[in-house]
């Protein structure tokens, strides 16, 4: 015993320094260790059984590969997948265009300038449930706000229902995902975009650069690493969005919202079917799993690179 | 010089970010009209024969009319007798959540601020790793381990998740804010023999006020926004659903009382809408210093 105890004592500061600080972080540890890392563990092995309703608290057979064989070499699978590297594409590429654009625009010298910033900010800030049945009103084929403009400019010759046919429902729902994704996309932009040097600007201002050329010459690299890192941030989570898909379609009309979060929580939660469930959260696990070495490995190289912090929620 | 814009140029800024800003505020516009008219006008199509299209007054006639009144701001009341609970429960399960996630967001952030030890970039990572993962895969084992304690269908089935997923942002947060405050004044503290712990908080803890609000608010905000997709999955009990939850029962009667319905979503917005306004200058800057360079 006294040796045990010989052994854990500190026997120098940097070992004191250690013990001490995983002291600080051991409870915020435990608390991911019992509500991520362990359900994850559980996630992995209810993968490789037929739990369902009956069987969730024990008792379900070992079934090996036979979920992963029925998920994938389901009919609907290769669409789904299709579908949703489709939607994170979509969806990423407008909130870097429109982020870019709106945080140039809000970088410029003019007045209430403050305000406007202000103003853009509501979609990120306001519960996304709540920001989508505003998404949901505006969408009503017969009352809705666009269906109604639309008539009244002449593109369409009745009511439309955004959110009833296959095609308009996804890109509705892109819509939607853009706009609550933008502000915070803006927002970094901006503060990136502020912390470039102002003398490289007047530089390049004395030798005669046009404004365009500026952008693409000073700013675009200046803040490359802001955009890189926003761009893998954005492209995880527009990959889990559930929210949005949700309460605009759950995932309809007959399937065309329904991305691989969509088909986990639809197996899982509505179907009961929790072996198949876990399945499919596992493949949407490996996935992110390869996007966030990648995102690990971009960060690290920028940080050496550039001396960049990274960007967080 | 260089910021100077001709005329044109303004005009042209202006008009872009009359149109940038007009699609984030689109939705809360359109969810502000539809509060202010009545059920049957709402439901109503501007008064068009069978064949006629419709034209600029008819269409311009949704925003404003007689008819409209805040009406529906009080019948809400009425027809979901639970919804000021309803409020209540956002409100209180948000507040549970920042205070919860600090206690553990605190002393780890400040061990990833200030000390240099073995397995610190490692576990720093492994923290920002469970960013990557949504609740929504993790749904099956949690509703397990909530149920094995008995936790299902109470506050803690909303609380305990969001804590969780909100600690790695958090640490992420604070760590940067601490690292700001000078080694030094630490030094200073341990010269006149104080112990690590006092000087957390004697020393450090009051300097970072202004940082812990910041992320306490962040996390506030961050609490209330993702309360729906554990309230559907963890909780059927009405007395402890959240406002995004409850708000669906506008939608079960007969036919969707929108109006009221928007009604409720604005006034339920209205807590983090309003700390937002206080705290708007500080929250964007603390929540971008990790975008600019040092």
């Amino acid at each position: 015993m006294s040796s045990l105890i010989q052994m854990l004592k500190p026997k120098t500061k940097s070992q004191t320094t250690t013990m001490f600080a995983w002291a600080l972080i051991a409870p915020a540890a435990m608390v991911m260790f019992w509500i991520v890392l362990w359900p994850l563990y559980e996630t992995f092995r209810l993968s490789f059984t037929n739990s369902n309703l009956g069987t969730l608290m024990g008792g379900a057979d070992f079934i090996g590969w036979e979920n992963y064989e029925k998920a994938i070499g389901g009919r609907k699978f290769p669409s789904i997948v299709t579908r949703t590297f489709y939607w994170m594409f979509l969806s990423v590429g407008f909130k870097m265009i429109l982020g870019l654009i709106g945080a140039t625009l809000l970088a410029s010298n003019i007045r209430g300038r403050g305000l406007m910033r202000a103003l853009v900010m509501p979609p990120w800030i306001v519960p996304i449930a709540i920001g989508c049945f505003g998404w949901l009103w505006l969408y009503n084929g017969h009352f809705g706000l666009l269906s109604n403009f639309a008539e009244m400019v002449g593109i369409t010759n009745g009511p439309f229902s955004f959110l009833a046919y296959k095609q308009s429902a996804f890109y509705s729902a892109v819509v939607t995902d853009v706009w609550i994704g933008t502000p915070m996309v803006t927002l970094f932009f901006l503060a990136a975009m502020q912390g470039v040097p102002k003398d490289l600007y007047e530089a390049a201002y004395v030798d005669g650069a046009s404004r365009w050329y500026r952008f693409r010459r000073i700013t675009l690299p200046q803040i490359m690493p802001t955009i890189v890192s926003m761009a893998l941030l954005s492209a995880i989570w527009t990959f889990n969005s559930f929210e949005i898909i949700w309460i605009l379609t759950e995932g309809g009309p007959r399937g065309a919202t329904t991305t691989l979060i969509i088909d986990t929580f639809k197996t899982a939660i509505f179907s009961y079917k929790f072996g198949a469930g876990a399945t499919r959260a596992v493949l949407v696990v490996l996935i992110l799993g390869v996007f966030s070495v990648i995102y690990l490995t971009v960060l690290g190289r920028l940080s050496k690179k550039y001396g960049y912090g990274g960007v967080q929620k | 010089m260089m910021d100077k814009y001709s005329l044109l140029h303004k005009i042209g800024i202006y008009a872009s970010l009359a149109l940038f800003i007009l699609f984030m505020l689109l939705p809360f516009v359109e969810m502000f009209v539809a509060s202010l008219r009545p059920i049957t006008h709402l439901f109503s199509r501007p008064e068009l024969e069978v064949g006629e299209t419709m034209g600029f007054v008819d269409f311009m006639s949704r925003f404003w009319s007689d008819t409209m009144s805040f009406q529906a701001y009080r019948d809400m009341w009425v027809t979901v007798p639970q919804l000021p609970r309803y409020i209540f429960n956002s409100v209180f399960i948000a507040s549970a959540v920042t205070l919860l996630s600090m206690c553990f967001i605190i002393p780890a952030a400040y061990a990833y601020a200030r000390f240099n030890f073995r397995g610190k970039t490692t576990s720093l990572t492994l923290f920002l790793a469970v960013n990557m993962f949504s609740g929504a895969v993790l749904l099956i084992p949690l509703y397990k381990l909530l149920r094995s304690y008995g936790l299902l269908n109470t506050y803690w089935a909303m609380i305990i998740p969001g804590v969780a997923f909100l600690i790695p942002t958090g640490i992420w947060l604070l760590k940067s804010f601490l690292e700001k405050i000078p080694y030094e004044l630490e030094e200073a503290a341990f010269v006149d023999g104080a112990s690590r712990l006092y000087t957390l908080r004697r020393v450090i803890l009051p300097l970072a006020v202004p940082g812990l609000i910041v992320v306490g608010v962040a996390m506030f905000i961050g609490a209330y926004a993702q309360q729906f997709l554990f309230a559907i999955t963890f909780n059927q009990d009405r007395d402890y659903m959240p406002l995004p939850a409850g708000i669906f029962e506008f939608v079960g009667y007969q036919t969707v009382l929108w109006n009221e319905m928007m009604a409720a979503s604005l006034v339920g917005i209205l807590p983090v809408l309003l700390i937002f306004l206080f705290m708007q200058k500080h929250l964007i800057s603390g929540l971008t210093s990790g975008a600019v360079k040092e």
